[in-house]
């Protein structure tokens, strides 16, 4: 049997990994899932042993990466969301307000949990690589919503787009997903506009070490791939998950944030990289 | 297919239009002078499943591919096809609810849309048309009784509208008119309910005595658990009753606002009855066990009611007093006769009403015999 490490960072989360499992077993898969509360503990368990493969925020797949690396080892990614490909994230702002990374110089940024990808690291990586240094020459305030999670909660980013509009902050990190979702609902201030973008990077993914347990993960993951949006048992599960189909895992697209966590001049990478060398 | 934005960003409505194209197209180009078209429009079809390559996004699988359509069904109606309306396409996957009341053979009618059309056509507006102002006065005992036999008809108001109430949900909402018609019944009892209370209140007298047997026949209406033998028993046999008193009252009552609540009470239960019978009609036409079924209702109900004595007395005696219009003694004997009268007449009505429905004329005669003494 093999275990589906999981972080439970939305009571939904049960009922889709149950789901998924549930439909593994019945394709002649045997797989049982396992709850994290934290990432970091999931991690901790992935290195171990504990677990076999872990559901991994791309943070989760650096952090284990870097643990693995003083070791020896590496991490495979095994499949991953049509959904976790090519995301950006915006930086915007409201009219008035700063227009470009040089005119947000002396201002202040909102931003997700110090320990969201998207909403925090990746942003402020991007402004230091433009030269405006996060917490010098921009006041950077993070809104801290379950940390732990990674930024899976959409909370934080929530918050950052309310602080832009309460006219708290002068700009506000967010997903590209979430600036189309928080426009349609009402979060975002009407003359809210995207003044810079990110490159573009890859989400969560299927996690595992190499050389463990190779042959059961790779059928796994073949039956895994096999799971089609058109069969309506799926459809409940990916509409829940919010995919339409299983894609084979990637490694390039965690290269933007490897590269956030080894270079980012500010807290939320230095708390990163403190808990990946205690692994 | 080419869908042209102008200066309409994707993620302030654009990506309505992109999807309206990818209804009728494969493949859709998007043009437009937004600097963050290309970006947003990635993201907008990642997020629903569609493949984007620059300016172009290719249309993923329909998410209402390969599901049910709603339709009349001949038999059994699907419960897939939930609350949707007919000719509406459900996704394949939509749970299913239970609507135990899903055979076409037991629900539909046909005439249930001329019903429903002519019931809200003909809906009242107590307000307007009871005239509450008029400054009538009635002697205390005839008020007492015109209470008495008012706090019997809110009594049987409140359990015609619970009937059809208790049906309402479990029908498959395929069968929409029959609901609408069930839906506006209820809609008349409680307007029912509400005129014969405020006439009540009306010179400050109030409700008067509620019996024990009535209450009985009444609570073994809402015990029937069957669809077809709870519209039989309350809607054919009570109701097909229950008209006739009202109209005896819009004739006999001794003021006008009861007149008039009675007179507007009992065009809509004519409607009431009318549908009941004539559904059990066709339901019989189809299916002639259904008259053993029906009968069989009847009997279970009036062995219930046995041990009950029917009708409060204080109510068939105030009807004596509210058809005499005093308690003068030539008054009061003529208006006994009015009132043995109207209880024949009531039995006539049930006689027809079973004849239409499928019963042969003796056991019409029979069955009417067995129908409560609370007249409802
Ligand atoms: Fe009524
Ligand atoms: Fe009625």
């Amino acid at each position: 049997m093999l275990l589906l490490g999981a972080v439970a960072y939305d009571p939904k989360v049960v009922p889709i990994w149950e789901g998924i499992c549930a439909w593994l077993q019945a394709h002649g898969v045997d797989v049982e899932p396992v709850w994290f509360f934290r990432y970091e503990t999931l991690v901790q368990a992935l290195v171990s042993g504990g677990v076999d493969v872990a559901w991994h925020s791309p943070l989760a797949v650096v952090q284990t990466e870097r643990a693995l690396h003083r070791r020896g080892r590496t991490l495979r990614l095994l499949a991953m969301r049509d959904t976790d490909q090519d995301l950006t994230s915006v930086i915007v702002a409201r009219r008035g307000g700063p227009s470009s990374l040089d005119t947000l110089r002396g201002r202040r940024i909102a931003v997700g949990a110090w320990d969201s990808p998207q909403a925090t690291l990746l942003p402020l990586n991007h402004l230091q690589a433009n030269g405006v240094r996060p917490g010098k020459d921009v006041d950077v305030r993070t809104y801290d919503l379950l940390v732990g999670k990674h930024g899976d909660h959409v909370g934080g980013e929530r918050l950052a787009a309310r602080a832009l509009r309460d006219g708290d902050v002068d700009a506000a990190a967010l997903f590209d997903g979430n600036l189309l979702a928080f426009r349609a609902d009402g979060s975002l201030p009407d003359d809210a506009e995207v003044i810079a973008r990110t490159g573009m990077y890859d989400h969560c993914a299927f996690a595992a070490l190499t050389g463990h347990r190779e042959a059961e993960l790779d059928a796994w993951t073949r039956v895994l791939l096999t799971m089609r949006w058109e069969d309506p048992v799926v459809r409940v599960l990916f509409d829940l998950e919010g995919l339409r189909e299983w894609r084979p895992g990637r490694t390039h697209g965690i290269e933007p944030l490897r590269h956030a966590v080894a270079t980012l001049d500010h807290e939320a990478a230095d708390r990163v990289r403190r808990f990946a060398d205690t692994l | 297919m080419r869908v042209e934005l102008g200066d309409l960003a994707i993620d302030r409505g654009g990506s309505v239009l992109v999807a309206n194209a990818l209804r009728d197209a494969g493949h859709v180009e998007v043009e437009g002078t937004d600097p963050e078209l290309e970006s947003n429009l990635r993201a907008w079809a990642r997020a629903r499943g569609h493949g984007a390559d620059g300016k172009t996004v290719h249309r993923a699988t329909g998410r209402f591919d390969g599901g049910a359509e709603v339709v009349l069904p001949t038999g059994t109606a699907d419960a897939r096809w939930g609350f949707a309306p007919r000719g509406a396409r459900v996704e394949a996957g939509t749970a299913a609810w239970n609507w135990p009341l899903d055979d076409a053979a037991v629900v539909w009618d046909e005439d249930a849309a001329r019903i429903y059309s002519s019931a809200a056509a003909r809906q009242w507006d107590p307000a307007r048309d009871v005239p509450w102002d008029d400054g009538f006065r009635l002697d205390e005992p005839v008020e007492a009784a015109v209470c008495q036999v008012l706090t019997y008809l809110v009594e049987n108001e409140v359990a015609a509208l619970s009937v059809p109430a208790t049906f309402l949900p479990r029908i498959h909402p395929t069968f929409a008119e029959v609901v609408q018609v069930l839906a506006v019944q209820v809609a008349d009892e409680a307007r029912h309910a509400a005129v014969f209370t405020r006439r009540l209140g009306l010179r400050g007298h109030g409700p008067g005595t509620s019996g024990r047997g009535g209450q009985a026949s009444l609570a073994s209406l809402l015990a029937e658990p069957d669809f077809l033998s709870a519209t039989f028993l309350l809607s054919v046999l009570g109701e097909g009753s229950f008209v006739e008193l009202l109209r005896w009252l819009a004739d006999c009552a001794p003021d006008p606002v009861t007149r008039a609540v009675v007179r507007l009470a009992a065009q809509d239960e004519a409607r009431h009855v009318a549908f009941a019978v004539g559904h059990l009609r066709r339901v019989v036409e189809r299916d002639p066990a259904w008259l053993d079924k029906l009968a069989g209702a009847l009997r279970n109900r009036s062995a219930a009611l046995a041990a009950t004595s029917g009708l409060n007395e204080d109510v068939f005696d105030a009807l004596v007093v509210v058809g005499a219009g005093s308690l003068e003694p030539d008054a009061i004997g003529r208006s006994f006769a009015s009132v043995a009268d109207l209880v024949r007449r009531m039995d006539r009505a049930r006689q027809g009403h079973l004849a239409r429905i499928g019963f042969p004329a003796a056991s019409a005669i029979e069955l009417s015999g067995w129908h409560t003494r609370n007249f409802m």
